[in-house]
């Protein structure tokens, strides 16, 4: 038990750390997936489009096996967060895509007229306003990536599953281990759902206020 | 001539085609410093458009449109290409804009809609900011309402943010498009009022895209009809308004006069 638990804060920190990089990514990929000139938009849509058509279990044999031979040599906690950042931060752009096409266009007019730079039109007019409505689903992909994490057991990290996996083949116990780890994940996802709904709740309607 | 007299804006035959129709067909147009146009004219005639093409919203196809004597777009080999960057950034400086649906920041407070732009683009202290804003939105009547968020004003206080926010980057140039259009008819006047305020200033210039025909007449020193992507008659209001030359300009008037001129 005591290592289940061990392998549960690898899980949850491979989660936190992955979704932060996850909002990171979709940030720059939406933002670059808008500019004005299309040398940066074909790439981008490319990267996008490559990255979800692509499993993400092949996307972590490649960080952690085939990055080695282009001189890149990531331990495999650090290439299973750069994986799921990547992956998800895909999907991350299109929320955030999702909630900046909400944004009015006039909106837009107004901080041209106003003479403020794209930066400052993203980070005090546009973001304030697109963030709030798109944190349910932000935290739908939050939970999502949380169930993914065996994936990284894939790439020797030891997290939950792996763990448990391990106590196994030691004692030839599977079920109390493999059981306990259902239920942790199952635990953590539903506390997690009820989170997000109430967020959803006490989000505000007109966007993050600045005074 | 003398320096009121000095041209501030330009268009000089410029044509814009949407894919359907054509916006400008061969527009020449000029303003001077401090001058105070009406631009009237049925919908779709291209006047809002010539606003949003100072505001650098919109684009042209060719000629040439000059703000305080630089290109904003340049006409070579027919084409017209405008400046960009920095140099459009600066030249943007001298023009503010007034929307008919207002496009205040719904997550900022009438104060901080008013000291955004001239905190992060003019570089002032936040202080020094938000004591002009509030010398601002005294002036247009709205010293209670500094700390309230869009959503809990009307629309003609609204609107008065709007105006404060614009000339809080102490534009030349202040654009005016149908501002009254989207209010309800018993806040039109407040909103006039602050626009016959700023008229007393010399130096504005103001352009005004309006469908009141009454404000037109005593606010501007000249009157303007666009029509089908040309300017058909320009002159002092007592001319365009009482006495117009051209037929177009007539039925225009006389639609106007019979019923709707309340505005849309």
């Amino acid at each position: 038990m005591p290592r289940v638990l061990q392998g549960l804060l690898v899980t949850v920190e491979a989660t936190v750390v992955g979704m932060a990089l996850a909002l990171v990514v979709g940030l720059v990929l939406v933002i670059g997936r808008r500019a004005r000139s299309r040398i940066i938009v074909a790439p981008v849509r490319f990267i996008i489009e490559f990255i979800r058509s692509t499993p993400l279990l092949v996307q972590l044999y490649f960080i952690f096996f085939v990055f080695p031979d282009l001189g890149i040599r990531l331990g495999p906690f650090l290439a299973g967060v750069i994986g799921l950042g990547l992956h998800y931060g895909c999907y991350m752009s299109e929320v955030y895509r999702s909630g900046i096409d909400n944004i009015p266009k006039g909106q837009w007019e107004a901080a041209i007229s106003l003479d403020l730079t794209r930066i400052q039109t993203y980070r005090d007019i546009i973001l304030p306003q697109a963030v709030p409505p798109i944190l349910p689903m932000v935290g739908n992909y939050l939970i999502s990536m949380f169930k993914d994490t065996p994936l990284l057991s894939a790439i020797t990290v030891l997290e939950m599953l792996q763990r448990a996996k391990m106590i196994g083949s030691e004692t030839f116990h599977y079920f109390e281990p493999l059981t306990v780890v259902g239920i942790l994940f199952l635990i953590l996802s539903l506390l997690s759902s009820v989170a997000v709904r109430r967020l959803e709740k006490i989000l505000p309607k007109g966007g993050f206020p600045l005074k | 001539m003398t320096a009121s007299e000095q041209t501030i804006a330009k268009f000089e035959n410029v044509h814009k085609t949407f894919p359907t129709i054509k916006v400008f067909d061969g527009i020449n147009f000029s303003v001077s410093r401090g001058e105070k146009v009406a631009i009237i004219g049925p919908s779709g005639s291209g006047k809002s458009t010539l606003l949003r093409v100072l505001m650098t919203l919109e684009d042209v196809d060719s000629g040439n449109v000059v703000i305080d004597d630089q290109y904003l777009w340049r006409q070579h080999n027919g084409r017209s290409t405008r400046i960009e960057g920095r140099e459009l950034r600066e030249l943007r400086k001298n023009v503010g804009m007034v929307f008919q649906h207002f496009h205040l920041f719904p997550h900022m407070t009438a104060l901080r809609n008013v000291t955004e732009a001239p905190v992060q683009v003019l570089k002032l202290s936040k202080a020094e900011a938000q004591e002009r804003a509030r010398e601002l939105l005294h002036m247009v009547g709205l010293d209670d309402k500094v700390d309230q968020y869009p959503a809990e004003l009307s629309g003609g206080q609204k609107q008065r943010v709007a105006i404060a926010r614009a000339l809080a980057m102490q534009p030349k140039i202040m654009l005016f498009d149908e501002v009254t259009s989207a209010l309800d008819p018993e806040l039109v006047e407040e909103v006039l009022n602050v626009m016959r305020t700023l008229a007393k200033e010399n130096d504005l210039t103001m352009l005004i895209v309006t469908h009141q025909m009454y404000f037109a007449g005593e606010i501007a020193d000249r009157i303007s009809f666009f029509d089908n992507g040309l300017i058909v008659e320009e002159g002092p209001p007592s001319e365009i308004l009482y006495n117009p030359t051209e037929e177009r300009t007539q039925a225009f008037l006389k639609s106007f006069t019979q019923g709707n001129n309340t505005g849309t």
